[in-house]
């Protein structure tokens, strides 16, 4: 009957930022600009800072040593600020294979990956890569060997993940910088690996 | 979505350690509990102590969440939580669960 065609009325949501934001705006707590450099700076991080860490970790033993025991603390080292964050590192060896998912919502290391994509926070992502991570994986075109141990992390609560994956053979030599080029934002949520090209 | 950072005082001491069995609580609450169904009712081992964090069952309701709650990683083994698992026997699947979902087996 009344088809409001593609106008559609605010959601509940969409008015609460709106009112948020305009009382912010006008106590002075921030101005319209600010909360527009945000957004923008939001929507261009990618996931360069995660294949920074990466890159570092494989040509530095100790930096991984670190990496692994305070994640956090060995991004704040490459200058890297994350805030309110513990970051758990996990790597992969010939042994384990490592992925992560957030069955509850979508908790994700933005700080370093930069916005999830739209598969991580599907239904389908989340409901079957704890259930069938094998067969996820697949689809994904990643096929594990029946003898390395899967480990899913189910992102439910305050830690974010990092997979370390392995280091690519015939890339002896690497600067620091063409190795950080072969990492992939897949092969640090562990539904990837990185290849030589 | 809440990131926290973990807090010091007023902090409930750990109860279990890194090694110890561990089984998750099977209750079914209203409200903003970050325990998945799935695992409720499983039995794993503590894969490490992540520090205290205001609980979110709390938070959500406006409150500060203290004594914020000692978090774990817990492991469990996948042919523990699907009984028709298809993969690996040593495949498992790693939680974070607040010690208040958490009792000795």
């Amino acid at each position: 009957m009344n088809d409001p065609g593609p106008y559609r009325p605010l959601t509940y949501f969409q008015l609460m930022e709106i009112s948020l934001r305009e009382l912010l705006v006008e106590k002075g707590v921030v101005t319209e600009e600010e909360v527009a450099e945000e957004v923008e700076a939001m929507r261009k991080r990618g996931y360069e800072r995660g294949a920074r860490v990466v890159a570092r970790a494989w040509v530095d033993p100790e930096y991984k040593k670190r990496l692994l025991a305070n994640g956090t603390e060995a991004c704040e080292e490459l200058g890297l600020e994350i805030p309110a964050l513990k970051l758990l590192a996990v790597e992969n060896t010939p042994e384990v294979h490592n992925a992560i998912v957030c069955t509850l919502c979508s908790c994700y290391p933005r700080m370093l990956l930069g916005i999830p994509p739209e598969w991580y926070k599907s239904r389908n992502y989340r409901s079957r890569m704890v259930r069938e991570p094998r067969a996820v994986l697949a689809e994904f075109g990643l096929q594990i060997p029946e003898q390395v141990a899967i480990r899913v992390h189910d992102s439910t609560a305050d830690m974010r993940y990092l997979v370390l994956p392995m280091r690519p053979a015939g890339t002896e030599g690497w600067s620091e910088e063409r190795l950080a080029s072969l990492v992939t934002r897949d092969s640090m949520i562990g539904v990837a690996v990185p290849k030589v090209s | 979505m809440a990131e926290k950072k973990p807090v010091k005082a007023k902090a409930r001491p750990a109860k279990f350690h890194a090694g110890d069995q561990v089984r998750v609580i099977e209750a079914y609450p209203l409200g903003h509990v970050r325990t998945p169904f799935y695992i409720r009712g499983k039995t794993g081992t503590v894969e490490r102590v992540c520090g205290a964090f205001p609980n979110p069952e709390e938070l959500a309701q406006m409150r500060d969440g203290l004594p914020a709650q000692p978090l774990y990683r817990v492991r469990f083994r996948q042919n523990d939580v699907w009984p028709d698992y298809r993969g690996g026997a040593h495949d498992v699947v790693e939680v974070e669960i607040y010690q208040h979902w958490l009792e000795k087996p």
